[in-house]
């Protein structure tokens, strides 16, 4: 595939009618990747992710991939903030709660439960 | 696999620290004392009989080896190539890379190369779905012609 061969499909991807889920805002997914992330299987479970959204269809979705988040002892982790829904981070995301919470949390707007990051780690995450 | 790059650069000091697990800069998490990225390497290339170098010079770079043994029975998999360089260049910021990717086969060697900064001027964005989907494509479609033409 060549650079032109690749805008020609970036171009046609934008073309095409997107279908918008969960409002008009981007869904925004963070990914944790830093070398914790990483040992713990981010890069499959962002793949997960990108599988996922592709086969549902879901078009307006933000992917940042962002270093150490400071919760190295439940990576991966995934902050999902989207409209209608809390901005929440999933703790040990791997490829099967990917697919959960992209039909769970993005689709039938219900939270993952036994994945939510109820108490971020307090030595270093400041209370809002 | 080779990393270069032409950032701060570290100490003879700070090149020792680099490579110790219980060690960091300490900017990020203040009350945190692990650094784990460079001491996995090496445990990894120790472990399975590999290569490893890394050379800096303070305020030029830093230049990274790792050579993997192939032959030895725990050496992890190189996994999904494409998708890692895929998610590389996805990475935000203003940086530029260039990844270069050689082959050796049966019938001979090869390489394909990448740089962010035309990835990015074709795709606009690098952080979106669909910019994520194309750019694992794209190396999937590199390394399997790359595979085809050294097989």
């Amino acid at each position: 595939m060549t650079l032109q061969e690749l805008r020609a499909l970036r171009e046609k991807g934008q073309k095409a009618m997107d279908r918008r889920v969960g409002g008009d805002r981007s869904i925004e997914i963070i990914v944790g990747m830093g070398t914790c992330g990483i040992a713990a299987g981010a890069k499959e479970a962002l793949n997960a992710f990108v599988d996922e959204l592709n086969s549902k269809d879901i078009r307006n979705v933000v992917i940042k991939q962002v270093g150490c988040m400071g919760f190295c002892h439940s990576e991966p982790t995934v902050e999902i903030k989207m409209d209608g829904m809390p901005d929440i981070i999933y703790g040990n995301v791997d490829p099967e709660v990917a697919r959960t919470i992209v039909h769970s949390h993005i689709l039938e707007k219900k939270l993952v439960d036994k994945h939510v990051f109820d108490r971020p780690s307090r030595d270093i995450v400041k209370e809002k | 696999m080779t990393v270069i790059d032409d950032g701060k650069g570290m100490s003879e000091d700070e090149l020792v620290r680099a490579q110790d697990p219980f060690s960091t800069d300490g900017v990020k998490h203040p009350h945190r004392k692990v650094g784990l990225g460079l001491p996995f390497v090496i445990q990894t290339i120790r472990m399975t009989q590999g290569r490893f170098q890394i050379s800096s010079v303070k305020g030029k770079g830093t230049t990274v080896t790792a050579a993997f043994n192939t032959e030895h029975w725990d050496t992890p998999p190189l996994g999904d190539l494409p998708a890692t360089l895929g998610q590389l260049m996805a990475l935000g910021g203003d940086h530029e890379v260039k990844v270069v990717r050689h082959r050796t086969g049966p019938k001979g060697s090869g390489s394909f190369e990448a740089t962010r900064s035309e990835l990015r001027e074709a795709l606009g964005s690098l952080e979106d779905l669909e910019a994520l989907t194309l750019l694992r494509e794209y190396f999937r479609d590199a390394e399997t012609t790359l595979v085809e033409e050294t097989t």
